[in-house]
């Protein structure tokens, strides 16, 4: 079964490599902010995938902090590109 | 026992298999289609059942240990916020007044 998973892996690194064609060339900002959210997103199967080839159970957690991670990123930048500001007002 | 082990690696074949299907089916999509919301709209779905299906399958492959829970936590999380985060962006990108593209019209026709 590791060689499935090996091969699993490798399939996803080339999306995430495909992907990052999008991130360089996409014409908007939008377009690379989503290139990287999938990206991200590939990185964390292939890090659970690498959890069960190698058992190492701490890998989880990495994948689980990159999870969370990407999530804030895209929300954070999304919330700069429309309102040009990060903090509420103050009352 | 080894009837189960091999429903159990089936399983975890076919869910992968799915997901790996799901996954180039999005990367095609983000590299062909034509305008944002197309991407977006191809990307999201696409990576949201494929990062599942594979999560699944190695939850199913792991079998009942305290990792498979995290696994499937991981799933929850991704179910739940590859969405929003699709979301968030195509609101920015409508927002910020990124036009929606429209088939080019054949006038020659008429």
């Amino acid at each position: 079964m590791d060689g499935f998973f090996w091969g699993l892996a490798i399939f996803l690194l080339v999306n995430a490599f495909a992907c990052l064609w999008r991130a360089y060339a996409g014409p908007t900002i939008v377009d690379r902010l989503l290139a990287v959210n999938i990206i991200g997103t590939k990185t964390l199967v292939v890090l659970v995938l690498l959890t069960l080839v190698f058992r190492r159970a701490l890998l989880l957690d990495v994948a689980l902090v990159y999870g969370l991670l990407n999530f804030v990123v895209t929300i954070v930048a999304t919330r700069f590109l429309e309102t040009g500001r990060l903090k509420g007002d103050w009352s | 026992m080894t009837g189960f082990e091999g429903v159990v690696g089936a399983l975890t074949i076919v869910f992968g298999g799915i997901g790996a299907l799901f996954f180039l089916v999005g990367t095609l999509g983000v590299l062909r289609l034509p305008d944002f919301f197309c991407r977006t709209h191809a990307a999201t779905k696409c990576d949201t059942v494929g990062a599942g299906s594979v999560l699944i399958a190695l939850a199913i492959f792991n079998g009942l240990e305290v990792s498979s829970i995290k696994i499937l936590v991981l799933a929850a999380l991704i179910l739940l916020t590859s969405p929003t985060s699709a979301h968030a962006l195509a609101r920015a990108a409508h927002r910020t007044g990124l036009k929606p593209w429209a088939a080019p019209q054949d006038d020659s026709r008429g």
